[in-house]
């Protein structure tokens, strides 16, 4: 095994363990609020994460195909929190 | 002619009344009468054949695998009961024309008449047995069509739903006895079934089926305990009295007795159970007209009792009792028929059927009092009319019937029978015709034109005919004999005469003729003594218990269905549980085969947000915005979970629904309270969360126990990999499996999909004009609104985005068959674009530019998927068998054409539909007509010029929600 791979395979555990952490920390926000805004943001950072972790998972696994999902998330995944974001302004999401 | 034109000449011809309808009444009676008589006249070109004896053929394989082929057979007995059925039709359709009023709909009295005549035949004609039944429950339909004509009357309804009822329920009985007996025999063509008698009465299963038959014979027939629903019937037009309740349908549980006497009679079941029937109709129906004042009551109650008389003929399972009974049903017929259709002259000319009302009518109306009393005095049974002759074949018949060892006990009530029966009859004259003329009928009655008397006539000159010369119809009726006897028994050589010498039979006619006379004298003290006596009500006992078992299932099913989604999913719950708990108690289980995979730290991390998410939404489900973020987590977990074991399909699409998902929920949101009120009961609560757990650890005790073990039986998945690429041309086995395998499932799935969003549209068009919308629309926001409605961020943002969220929906749809995607993931990809429009520009915004209405994407992607399925039918080949080939066109590379990408567009059409028309719907609900309609895409737009008076100034000011 090479320095190279064995640094990449470190490198990518503590992607996995940051991430994960982060994520936990998004769920924790997301309860304790205080205000809409406060859990509106956390879900949307979720979603960041979930995205790097689909990210590492593609490159732990060596599955092209996840990066498109990634893709997906990334541009798609700002939609619900656009709508969400908009009902606590507006109410109507479409109006 | 054919069988199959003279059984679907009537029901082709029941669409004309209806269009001739406008171009008159004559016109609309004229097409009917033709219609019948060309049937009529096909029938006759089988005359020679059936008086050759021969029995005509004819058949068309139907579904050959359940035995279930339209096979028609005619000989004798099918013969007799078509001419009865097309020859009296002809004779009711005349008198209907006159008959109805102006103001009756003529086109669908006939249309129903035409139904009924062609169900009729078909009974009469059918060689399969199934195919009987069909017809047979097509006479009880068209027969509720025509008892309910008059839809306006109480009477009439509650008469044909008695009707339909009753017959109905004999009808499902029958199909069970039709069923045991194809069982037995191993074939169910009429034909087969005749030529095994000792197989069928040896069958242990014989006796059910004959139970089960025998139910729908005397619901059809009006057999006691079944004749209450006859009288009820009544309520129908005069014609279809005479047509149903005389001369066809009541006499179709007859016809089957008759068709099948070969097979089930001379049984001693049969024997006790049709003859006593019959014994006890006879005399009971006779017992009932003596005292009915209504006419058509009166002739019901005589029906009643004449088919038991036909019925006890048939149950003595003697050749000379066959052939007596096939008289008197020629007999009745031609009498009956025509006294109905006296009996309705007298109503369309007095305006009253009651019979104390009546009297005196015979210098009004000479001619129908001659023809009714033509009639009437052979139903009595006088000599030198027909009813005279089968009523003395009867009584003979009766001296040798031997029924619970005894052999006066058929005699006496015999006699009975006859005696009450001319005790009515002689009423029927007497009190309608005979006597002084009275000066308060509701109206003057005088006879009518020639029209509506001439069919009764007809009937009367036949009645006089056999009567005074019965060897006329002798041939006919030993043939007609003949084809009902079978093999089971040799037509008797009596003859049809009118003396026979000085036989019992004679003077038992001549005790019934004295004795009903007798009874005419003392009529008024015994109307006394009738009316004092308690007698149970039938329609009472049936209202009963029909108001009993909807009762009943009434409480049952609001018991099960009280519209609260909790209780459905706690007795789906319960339910699967218990039968899954039940299967693993009683199964064999087999040891754990694999091993328990070890899961790592992030696996867990994102199980303990899950089961955080999770526990959180019951906690604090009551605030609903937070509840939506919490099913954001699942969701959003889910999809990565999915990609960590390797589905990334399912990964993709499980985010954009969700996506969706949390749109239309905050579409929704928006009309409801911040808060969900507390509404049901500690005890409730606890009970259902009771529920859940056990059903999330159901789940969980089945999940482990299956991952732990190989299924039982190799999966089909593995014959999905071998022959995805070979038989699809597609390397994405999901979704060769969606558009290829199990195609025609999708297909169903996306016109569902289309039909739920559709339901969403009606129902959020029929909630715009509401009061609760009003009310909705008008209450404060219960926090402050920000001013932009159309923030130019926003808009600029999604302008950006389209293009590219396009085109990865194109590429994802096209790259579908090999690798992830396909056109339902494309579908929500493209829905999301759009609706990001939406919500940045605003409905109307949106709408405005707008060039295909969300149904008819809907309906073109049903449609393309549909002929996508239908184009294999041009080569031959199954719906939906997919094909593929490969092509190269310079400069691009060598690529694939599938048949398979066309379905997947129609799903993706679907698809995109459905979405979108129901965040449409549900966004309608919100947008008001007097919302400033901006005509510009964001609301503050730095590159336009002019901001003047004329620019809204509303969203900048803000006003609520909008």
């Amino acid at each position: 095994m090479s320095t190279a791979t064995a640094f990449l395979d470190i490198a990518l555990i503590v992607a996995f363990v940051a991430l994960a952490i982060g994520q936990l920390l998004c769920v924790v926000r997301l309860f304790r609020g205080p205000t809409s805004g406060d859990r509106v943001l956390a879900l949307d950072t979720l979603v960041i994460n979930a995205i790097g972790l689909v990210v590492v998972l593609g490159m732990t696994q060596g599955v092209k195909v996840y990066f498109e999902v990634s893709l997906l998330v990334a541009m798609l995944g700002f939609v619900s929190t656009v709508a969400l974001a908009r009902f606590m302004l507006r109410g109507d999401i479409i109006e | 002619m054919s069988l199959f034109y003279i059984v679907l000449l009537p029901f082709l011809g029941a669409l004309l009344p209806g269009i001739m309808n406008a171009a008159g009444r004559a016109a609309c009676a004229g097409v009917t009468f033709v219609v019948t008589l060309g049937a009529f006249v096909g029938l006759m070109t089988n005359l020679p054949a059936i008086i050759a004896g021969e029995t005509v053929q004819a058949s068309i394989e139907w579904l050959p695998r359940l035995g279930l082929n339209f096979t028609l057979m005619l000989d004798g007995l099918g013969f007799f009961f078509s001419l009865l059925i097309l020859g009296i039709g002809l004779l009711i359709i005349a008198y209907a024309r006159h008959y109805l009023s102006r103001d009756d709909h003529m086109g669908e009295f006939f249309t129903y008449l035409l139904l009924f005549q062609g169900a009729m035949v078909g009974i009469v004609l059918s060689d399969n047995i199934l195919l009987l039944l069909v017809f047979w429950e097509l006479t009880s339909l068209s027969s509720f069509l025509l008892i309910g004509y008059w839809k306006h009357l109480p009477e009439g309804r509650q008469g044909a739903r008695m009707a339909l009822t009753v017959t109905g329920m004999g009808g499902l009985a029958m199909i069970g006895g039709m069923l045991i007996l194809g069982r037995i025999v191993g074939s169910y063509d009429l034909s087969v079934i005749l030529q095994n008698r000792e197989l069928i009465q040896d069958s242990p299963l014989y006796l059910p089926a004959l139970i089960l038959i025998l139910l729908g014979c005397f619901t059809k027939s009006a057999q006691f305990p079944f004749h209450f629903w006859l009288p009820h019937a009544m309520a129908a037009p005069t014609p279809v009295s005479a047509y149903l309740h005389s001369a066809t349908m009541v006499k179709a549980g007859i016809f089957l007795m008759a068709r099948l006497w070969p097979v089930l009679s001379g049984t001693p079941e049969w024997i006790v159970i049709v003859t006593t029937a019959g014994l006890i109709t006879m005399v009971l129906g006779a017992l009932i007209a003596l005292f009915k004042h209504d006419l058509k009551a009166l002739l019901a109650f005589s029906t009643v009792s004449h088919l038991g008389l036909i019925t006890m003929l048939l149950g003595t399972s003697t050749a000379f009792g066959a052939m007596a009974a096939v008289f008197h049903i020629l007999n009745h017929a031609t009498f009956k028929a025509a006294l109905f259709m006296s009996a309705g002259i007298v109503d369309h000319e007095a305006h009253t059927r009651d019979i104390r009302r009546l009297g005196g009518l015979r210098t009004l109306m000479p001619v129908v009092f001659t023809i009714a009393t033509v009639a009437a005095l052979s139903m009595a049974g006088i000599p030198f009319l027909n009813g005279f002759l089968s009523k003395e074949m009867m009584l003979e018949e009766a001296t040798h019937t031997v029924l619970f060892g005894s052999d006066w006990l058929v005699p006496v009530l015999a006699t009975v029978g006859s005696l009450l029966s001319a005790a009515y009859c002689f009423r029927f004259i007497g009190h309608t015709f005979l006597g002084p003329v009275r000066d308060d009928y509701p109206h003057k009655p005088h006879d009518p034109n020639m029209g509506m008397w001439m069919p009764p006539a007809i009937l009367a000159v036949l009645v006089v005919v056999i009567g005074t010369a019965p060897f006329l119809a002798e041939p006919f009726v030993k043939l007609v004999t003949a084809s009902l006897l079978g093999a089971a028994a040799e037509v008797p050589d009596a003859y049809l005469a009118i003396w026979h010498g000085l036989v019992p039979a004679l003077y038992m006619s001549i005790i019934a003729v004295l004795g009903g006379l007798l009874l005419m004298l003392v009529f008024a003290p015994l109307l006394r003594a009738w009316e004092a006596t308690p007698r149970p009500e039938a329609k009472a006992i049936f209202d009963w218990v029909v108001n009993g078992a909807a009762a009943l299932a009434g409480r049952v099913i609001h018991g099960l269905h009280n519209g609260a989604f909790t209780r459905y999913a706690m007795i789906a719950m319960v339910t699967i549980v218990a039968a899954g708990y039940h299967a693993w108690a009683t199964g064999t289980v087999g040891p754990a085969t694999r091993a328990v995979q070890p899961a790592g730290p992030v696996p867990v991390a994102g199980w303990a947000m899950l089961v955080a998410a999770v526990i959180g939404m019951v906690v604090l489900h009551r605030n609903r915005f937070l509840a939506l973020m919490l099913i954001g987590i699942v969701g959003l977990m889910v999809s990565v979970a999915f990609v960590f074991l390797s589905a990334p399909d399912l990964a993709m699409t499980q985010f954009t629904v969700e996506v969706v998902t949390i749109i239309l929920m905050l579409l929704a949101l928006n009309f409801l309270p911040n808060r969900t009120p507390v509404e049901s009961t500690l005890l409730r609560r606890v009970r259902d969360g009771g529920v859940a757990i056990l059903g999330g650890l159901a789940a969980f005790a089945l999940s482990w126990h299956y991952m732990l073990r190989d299924a039982v039986a190799a999966p089909i998945s593995e014959f999905h990999l071998a022959n995805s690429y070979k038989g699809g041309g597609g390397t994405n086995v999901v979704n060769v499996i969606l558009v290829d395998f199990r195609g025609f499932d999708t297909y169903g799935e996306i016109i569902v999909l289309g039909i739920a969003a559709l339901l969403i549209y009606a129902l959020t068009e029929t909630l715009l004009d509401g009061p609760v919308r009003r009310k909705l629309l008008n209450r404060l926001p219960s926090q402050p609104r920000s001013g932009d409605m159309h923030p130019m961020m926003m808009v600029v943002l999604t302008r950006v985005i389209m293009p590219v969220v396009l085109l990865v929906g194109f590429y994802i749809f096209l790259r579908g068959h090999n690798e992830p995607g396909g056109g339902f993931i494309a579908g929500l990809i493209v829905s999301i674009a759009v609706v990001m429009q939406y919500m940045a520009s605003g409905f109307a915004w949106t709408s405005a530019r707008l060039r295909y209405p969300y149904h008819g994407v809907i309906g073109a992607g049903v449609l393309v998927a549909g002929f996508t399925g239908i184009g294999s039918w041009f080569v031959a080949k199954p719906f939906l068998t997919s094909d593929f080939t490969y092509v190269r066109i310079p400069p691009f590379q060598e690529f694939e054409l599938a048949t398979a990408a066309l379905f997947d567009l129609g799903v993706f059409l679907a698809v995109v539909g459905a979405v979108m028309l129901s965040l449409e719907s549900f966004s309608r609900l919100a947008h008001r007509d007097g919302d400033t309609d901006s005509e510009f895409p964001m609301d503050i737009d730095p590159s336009r010029e002019e901001i003047g008076p004329d620019q809204p100034d509303a969203p900048v000011t803000g006003k609520g929600v909008g």
